[in-house]
């Protein structure tokens, strides 16, 4: 087991490499000099070419992306270049905490909503509730996140008044308490919420689903029914158990979705998250924050695979670890 | 009994299409049995029908309409709908409908566009590493394996604000995204279609490994490599109008479905004007649907072992 997970462990490395060189290799097809854009424009190519070569920034790219990365796992990220001189991971972390309100209330709630549902679906095969809920499902996954993201502002904060438009917390109020704030919080994160979560319960309802029906076909499902066991125990206790182990390794494999979905929230709702600076960061054209938040965005992604795996294996005997 | 079926059968694992006849006991062709489940599964149907309903309507736009795509008509900007202008107008003063049956042409181009160059892209690094195994297979599913941990959306943006953004790109960047599905699928399936007796025997009468791939072993997997092709169309619809929606994919004055609804990132359009973004983001989400319940048609009536 801990030989399983250190192996894990040690092939996570060169595909953060090749992950964050390919991002590398994009970041670096800007066209003109990263320098074009914080210095004085009257400047003299030579002076420029100068102090390019001072940065080190003539080299090939593969020695500078050798630079970086010998920075990158020290933990420096570089420079913003919008942000004055401010050091991407200290941007970085005081964005983090909205993207992780957003997307952590997210994966819970769609979690709870969806395994319930995927489980009485599965159970009633082929009733007409199962094939609503297929149908619907499908539609929560084909309906464009900002679309959806913007009919609910229309509706709960235009219409009905009920929700704040956008933002993380009122404008110019000052909080006397942490319960104030994480109230005013809640208010303003309801819509983005269900924005978010729409998409994923669908995806989740559907992998519930699917799983649920597998297992439910399984001799030993037969065999707890034959020795006569109510059909409660038989679903929740025996079958529910094994079909939630793959949901689990997909809640892993969606980091991906979630976060695609969360920068297109953030930037509907204005939720000063992550996905907001890299919007932002992409009309300032800086290529330094852009470059950071990728980084973060594919180590999370990595990291939650290796996570899902590992508790695979864990909570899931059956599986070899070689 | 499957050896002896292998001879007549391309995929003897497959052998339950050919164990299924209709009444009358005629020999129905794999295409028609294929249509003939898939006719069975009415939502399916009824996905293809606005499919094609909304085809018709794109390919039609320049007759459908009496105004051009990009004509203003700077005195009736933002104009509600009417007679005369049936979904209104927008900030320029184009007529709404207009931009919207043509932007149907755009979004579903790149989303075909963006899912053929996955489907080549994918296809040629999933026989490669299927095929030839070895080393080649274990770096063709490392960079997989890159790929898929990108941070799908967060990449695409970065790389439209560098790359710049146009119609061009946007197919480019969701093509390089989102082959891994299918470089998988093709490699398991030619892991397994490796194994076959009709592929040894294609080898002994000395079939060079391009025929034996082209000709042998793809036609095999064309089922999953169409379903998944199909589904990975309905995604880089969606991601267009994301990144369209942020002004970051298709640019105008060429419409999209995305750039259409990109004023409503505005409250003001938002607020007061529904027509500007309800009917574009009702017909993205329409045509996604659509492409999403015909790709799961064709997944339960090409291959019934995946029906659940």
């Amino acid at each position: 087991m801990k030989q399983y997970i250190l192996r894990r462990l040690l092939q996570m490395i060169p595909t953060l490499i090749g992950t964050t060189f390919i991002v590398y290799i994009i970041i670096n097809m800007a066209p003109g000099s990263p320098l074009s854009h914080m210095i004085d424009p009257t400047i003299t190519g030579e002076a420029l070419a100068r102090r390019e070569e001072q940065l080190g920034l003539d080299r090939p790219l593969l020695q500078r992306y050798g630079t970086w990365l010998t920075e990158a796992a020290q933990g420096n990220l570089g420079y913003s270049t919008r942000y004055r001189g401010r050091l991407v991971t200290e941007i970085i972390q005081s964005r983090l905490l909205a993207t992780v309100i957003l997307t952590f209330s997210s994966i819970i709630l769609s979690f709870i909503l969806a395994v319930p549902i995927g489980v009485i679906s599965a159970t009633r095969q082929y009733s007409t509730l199962d094939y609503s809920v297929v149908v619907t499902a499908i539609a929560g996954v084909s309906v464009p996140v900002f679309f959806l993201g913007i009919v609910l502002i229309w509706a709960f904060a235009f219409q009905m008044g009920w929700f704040p438009v956008g933002g993380m917390v009122s404008a110019g109020v000052r909080h006397p308490t942490i319960l104030a704030w994480a109230a005013d919080v809640g208010k303003h994160l309801v819509l983005p919420l269900l924005t978010l979560t729409a998409a994923n319960t669908a995806r989740f309802v559907r992998f519930t689903r699917s799983s649920m029906l597998e297992v439910i076909r399984q001799d030993y499902v037969r065999t707890a029914r034959a020795k006569g066991l109510s059909e409660r125990v038989v679903i929740y206790r025996h079958a529910l158990r094994n079909a939630l182990l793959p949901v689990v390794t997909i809640l892993g494999l969606s980091l991906p979705f979630l976060f695609s979905g969360a920068i297109i929230t953030e930037a509907v709702f204005a939720w000063p998250g992550m996905g907001t600076i890299l919007i932002e960061s992409v009309s300032q054209r800086d290529y330094g924050l852009l470059m950071g938040i990728n980084v973060f965005l594919a180590v999370l992604v990595i990291l939650g695979n290796l996570l899902a795996d590992i508790f695979y294996s864990v909570v899931d005997p059956r599986i070899r670890y070689d | 009994m499957s050896r002896f079926m292998s001879r007549f059968t391309r995929n003897p694992a497959k052998t339950g299409i050919l164990n299924e006849t209709n009444n009358n006991d005629e020999v129905l062709s794999p295409g028609k049995i294929i249509w003939k489940r898939f006719r069975r599964n009415k939502i399916a149907m009824i996905g293809s029908f606005i499919l094609l309903i909304l085809i018709i309507l794109a390919i039609l736009a320049p007759v459908l309409t009496p105004y051009e795509r990009d004509a203003m008509e700077l005195q009736n900007r933002e104009e509600p709908p009417s007679s005369e202008h049936l979904l209104g107008t927008d900030r320029q003063g184009r007529d709404l409908l207009t931009r919207v049956l043509y932007g149907g042409r755009i979004s579903l181009s790149v989303g075909l566009v963006a899912s053929s160059l996955q489907m080549v892209i994918g296809v040629i690094l999933g026989s490669l590493a299927g095929y030839y195994g070895k080393w080649l297979d274990t770096l063709i599913m490392r960079i997989t394996d890159m790929v898929i941990a990108f941070p799908f959306l967060a990449l695409a943006i970065t790389a439209a604000a560098v790359l710049g953004p146009s119609i061009y790109n946007t197919m480019l960047i969701i093509g390089f995204l989102t082959w891994t599905e299918t470089c998988r699928l093709v490699r398991g399936q030619f892991l397994s279609i490796k194994q076959m007796e009709y592929i040894e025997a294609a080898k002994a009468t000395g079939a060079n490994e391009f025929r034996i791939i082209w000709h042998h072993m793809l036609p095999n997997a064309l089922a999953p490599i169409l379903i998944s092709s199909t589904l990975i169309m309905a995604t880089a619809i969606l991601v267009e109008a994301a990144l369209s929606y942020l002004g970051l994919g298709v640019q105008a004055p060429m419409p999209s479905w995305g750039n259409i609804l990109e004023p409503a990132r505005s409250m003001i359009v938002l607020m007061n004007m529904w027509w500007l973004w309800l009917p574009p983001g009702f017909l993205i989400f329409i045509s996604v649907l659509s492409i999403n319940l015909v790709g799961d048609g064709l997944r339960d009536a090409l291959d019934p072992r995946l029906k659940n």
